[in-house]
């Protein structure tokens, strides 16, 4: 069946099956930027917006988020134009292998929306969801800081 | 020291920002029309014979395309273990069997139209199980009466190494230097003391997935989530006798591997079923599989005695003995038991009677595999320690007792000949030493003399929480040297770019951006110049892969030698175009110059497009291979600072300096970042990681809530240190290599801390609160 969501700030029709979570229907509809690592709700990858706040697209049923707003990565891109983020996680060498990033970022910008000059440990509260293997998470909270004076002086 | 322009720099990761957006593709991102899903029917049972398997009721299921188990698929003997061939791990799997050796063994797969509907017909295949006794404790392998895990005939050692199934042992090393016995016996110190490790996961974010399908020309393409693109193809090849030249195998960005994805493990199911029916197919695990069907950290059981001179601490005869548990199968089992014996031995090079006796036993565990650190690991856990009741008992200082004995430049040990990987290995002296660099940085930075003044008294003080500080020190390698070979190619473009194809696999640590920069440096133009592919077996050209700290190290080398072959046929054509000899020309920022009229210069783009379309035309092009003589090792100097609560058990580290001489770090931020990776790693593995398994064999914490590791909150101060360490002159613009090294380092130097902080040693890692406070409670 195919039903209206709202992603990245776009009305699309999505096919999908009833039943099915919301990563399974925003992958298999061609947003592969959304990382699937334990479908359990418990590595942080598949993390999107819901209306702006962070959560694991893996744990929540997609019809039941229909009417809300859905941001992947990509779509951050747009919001705000901010590239922010993503060029302060490259820059300070908080990418390695890359595939916990778009989640990393994401709960990131959820973070510095509502509160822009977050302390350190606030900013390892508000990651701690997303796990990383490759960087031991110390460039990335590097990179949460320099993103945050960045857009603090937008 | 020689000024580099491109190396030694930190450029960005050339793939960080698509990476970052979302845009990078990993092996689930691509698909194909028509695709077929595959799951995997898994043993329940740690151990069991197969009377007999019914798929009948799967196949009928709509929507279920064919069922492979032993019954449809052929008999061919394998090693999963993606090394060089052949290869030194025993030939002992075959993909399906009749007897299933863990609980999670592969019994069957179905390929269906969807995911779902593979699921549901896992359900259908009737299995009809003889439950045998199962080996789950693997200090029992080698008893007389313990069940004997590979009974089968045709399993075979590919070379000649002992390898004796029908009593469990999967592999053994035994070696000895001077006269271990007769000089410890006549040392009046002694110390000894059994260390053990645990099974762990190296938990990739990415979960082992691999999609096959048939080109256009009939040819099997793979992509997968490979450290080891070209042992795929050679393997897959073998298993399902399809030519290699029929099989191409394509790496995209990996997410992550540290050694997990060194193994044959999904790939050979896909290109099964894609070139049986023709129809694209992909098998993605689940996170349970990953923990429980792919590979892990070989758990070790190690004795160790040294004989020593109480007044300076001098050892005159030390041994080394080792049990390692391969588990099901014994990928990698041989080469991670030398392993934790030629990377840590040679360290105190002056110690003249050495014995090691190692034996890696099966069990009906999970099948343990490489995972970075590879046996230095479980090795350091041990010598770390001993090394440090040695220095206890003399009442030296560590820093002091290191800068001492430890190997020098210029110095070699018995232990390099001694130990290969799977053979003799190869002698060899040291070039460059920075070990002492490392622990007088280290000493300095952490404040070592300081802290271990002031806490000298803590373990006899009634205080709850104590501390204590603790130091180890390592060596690791840089790739296997003549063994391991890379290679490179590169071809200039019109505009000064160049293609750099390698068979290096970049598997997100940043390969790619620091083999551009080698390029770089050697042709003296922007890193950005170079547009880098890596493995993809059809187009790039061979390399071993990405494993035994060999990338920097030895495909950097490869790299090395081919940029300067394009940089001759640069020259020739410079010389051509402004009429000078090649000698009396310079480079500089992608331009040829004469070098004493420098206003006489041509860009790179010009010598390109004149080389391809005006005079003796050609296309600038070049290869190159590379195998190594030595392999290098980088050292490091660890130190902590721990907190003990007496009452809780709970160890805290308040303070890690992780000091690392890796020769040249060709891009600094990148070196930390592996440091900093595999220290984290380290640490975690040190307090908190482990199997659990219940008394059937099942794996009990197969999730991240079960089977935790650190995430952001976790985190200790930590500081990373790379130490302006000389050039190795047998890498890259004096590179070493950095990948591993750290993850050794935090259960020995946090356990050395503990003893510190307490008087009491942990023989047992991790160090959860029970183990804390039955140590505190010991003798």
């Amino acid at each position: 069946m195919n039903t209206l969501f709202t992603v990245n700030g776009r009305k699309v029709r999505l096919s999908l099956h009833p039943g099915q979570t919301l990563l399974r229907v925003l992958r298999d509809n061609g947003y592969t930027e959304v990382k699937c690592g334990c479908e359990e709700g418990e590595c942080g990858s598949c993390t999107v917006l819901l209306d702006g706040e962070a959560v694991p697209s893996c744990q929540i049923l997609a019809m039941s988020v229909r009417n809300r707003e859905i941001t992947t990565v990509k779509g951050l891109m747009d919001m705000d134009g901010t590239s922010v983020i993503p060029e302060a996680f490259a820059e300070t060498g908080a990418v390695q292998c890359g595939f916990c990033t778009p989640g990393m970022v994401l709960s990131s910008y959820a973070l510095l929306k509502g509160n822009p000059a977050p302390s350190e440990e606030e900013i390892k509260l508000a990651l701690d969801g997303n796990i990383c293997r490759c960087t031991g998470y110390i460039k990335i909270i590097e990179a949460v800081k320099l993103a945050a004076v960045r857009m603090g002086k937008k | 020291m020689k000024k580099y322009r491109h190396v030694k720099y930190s450029e960005q990761k050339i793939d960080a920002i698509s990476l970052a957006t979302g845009e990078a593709l990993f092996t689930d991102d691509f698909t194909k029309p028509d695709m077929l899903y595959l799951a995997v029917l898994r043993s329940p049972h740690a151990f069991a014979r197969i009377r007999e398997l019914d798929d009948s009721p799967a196949r009928e299921l709509d929507g279920v395309v064919e069922v492979f188990s032993h019954k449809n698929v052929p008999r061919v003997m394998f090693t999963t273990a993606g090394q060089g061939y052949p290869e030194p791990s025993p030939y002992d799997k075959a993909l399906f069997d009749t007897l299933v050796r863990f609980a999670g063994d592969e019994v069957a797969i179905v390929a269906a139209e969807t995911e779902e509907i593979a699921r549901e017909a896992l359900n259908l295949i009737r299995v009809d199980y003889e439950i045998l006794t199962p080996l789950l404790d693997y200090s029992k392998a080698l008893n007389e009466d313990a069940p004997i895990v590979h009974p089968e005939k045709d399993a075979k050692a590919m070379i000649p190494v002992p390898f004796h199934p029908e009593k469990n042992l999967a592999a053994e090393v035994n070696v000895e230097v001077g006269n271990f016995e007769r000089a410890y016996k006549n040392s009046s110190g002694k110390v000894e003391a059994t260390f053990t490790t645990p099974i762990t996961s190296h938990c990739p974010i990415e979960p082992h997935t691999a999609m096959a399908y048939m080109d256009e020309m009939a040819r099997l393409v793979i992509i997968s989530s490979t450290q080891v693109p070209f042992h795929v193809r050679r393997i897959v090849s073998r298993i399902l006798d399809i030519p290699p030249g029929k099989i191409r195998v394509i790496k995209p960005r990996i997410g992550g591997g540290f050694g997990a994805k060194q193994e044959i493990i999904v790939e050979p199911f896909v290109a099964l079923t894609t070139w049986r029916t023709g129809r694209p197919s992909r098998l993605r695990l689940s996170r349970k599989e990953v923990f429980t069907s792919t590979r892990t950290r070989h758990g070790f059981t190690i004795t160790m005695k040294a004989g020593f001179e109480p007044e300076d601490g001098k050892i005159n005869a030390l041994s080394m003995e080792a049990l390692e548990n391969t588990g099901a199968y014994g990928t990698h089992s041989l080469t991670v038991l030398s392993n934790s014996a030629s990377k840590t031995l040679p360290l105190l090079n002056k110690i003249e009677n050495i014995v090691f006796k190692g034996k890696a036993v099966y069990s009906n565990l999970p099948v343990a595999g490489a995972y970075r650190g590879y046996g230095a690991t479980q090795g350091y856990f041990a010598y770390g320690q001993l090394i440090d009741m040695v220095i206890g008992e003399s009442g030296g200082d560590p820093v002091e007792y290191y800068l001492k004995w430890c190997i020098k430049a210029g110095e070699g040990s018995p232990i390099f000949r001694a130990i290969g990987e799977g053979t003799e290995g190869v002698e060899m002296t040291l070039d460059t030493v920075g070990l002492p660099e490392c622990l007088k940085k280290g000493a300095d930075v952490f404040r070592w003399q300081e802290k271990r003044n002031r806490y000298s008294g803590e373990f006899n003080s009634g205080r709850r929480k104590k501390k204590g500080v603790g130091l180890v020190c390592m060596m690791q390698g840089s790739a296997i040297p003549k063994i391991d070979m890379a290679s490179a190619y590169m071809k200039m473009n019109e505009d000064g770019s160049f293609n750099l194809k390698v068979g290096a696999t970049d598997i997100g640590t940043g390969s790619d951006t620091i083999l551009a920069q080698i390029a770089a440096e050697v042709l003296d133009t922007s890193p950005d110049k170079f547009i880098v592919h890596s493995s993809d077996t059809d187009h790039t050209p061979f390399d071993t892969g990405a494993y035994a700290s060999s990338t920097t190290y030895l495909s950097g080398s490869a790299v090395k030698k081919c940029a300067e072959e394009i940089l001759k046929q640069i020259k020739k054509v410079g010389s051509e175009i402004l009429e000078v000899p090649e000698k009396e020309l310079d480079i500089r920022d992608g331009m040829v110059f004469v070098s004493d009229e420098p206003h006489r210069m041509i860009g790179y783009d010009e010598i390109c497009t004149y080389a391809m379309y005006q005079r003796s035309q050609f296309q600038i092009q070049a290869f190159a291979s590379h195998v190594a003589d030595k392999s290098p090792p980088p050292f490091a100097a660890h130190f902590a600072e721990i907190e003990v609560d007496t009452e809780t058990g709970l160890i805290r580290v308040l303070d890690y300096v992780a000091v690392t001489d890796c020769g040249t770090p060709i891009n600094p931020v990148l070196a930390e970042g592996q440091v900093e990776g595999a220290l984290i790693n380290g640490i975690s593995y040190a307090l908190i990681e482990d199997y659990h398994f219940n008394e059937k064999g099942a794996l009990l914490n197969n999730r991240f809530s079960r089977y935790k590791i650190f995430s952001a909150m976790d985190i200790p101060p930590v500081r990373v240190i790379l130490v302006d360490s000389e050039p190795d002159p047998t890498g890259p613009f004096g590179a070493k290599s950095i990948a591993e090294i750290a993850i050794n380092g935090p259960a020995p130097a946090i356990a050395n801390a503990f003893a510190h902080a307490t008087g009491k040693r942990l023989y047992k890692a991790p160090f959860t609160p029970e183990r804390v406070l039955s140590a505190l409670t010991s003798k």
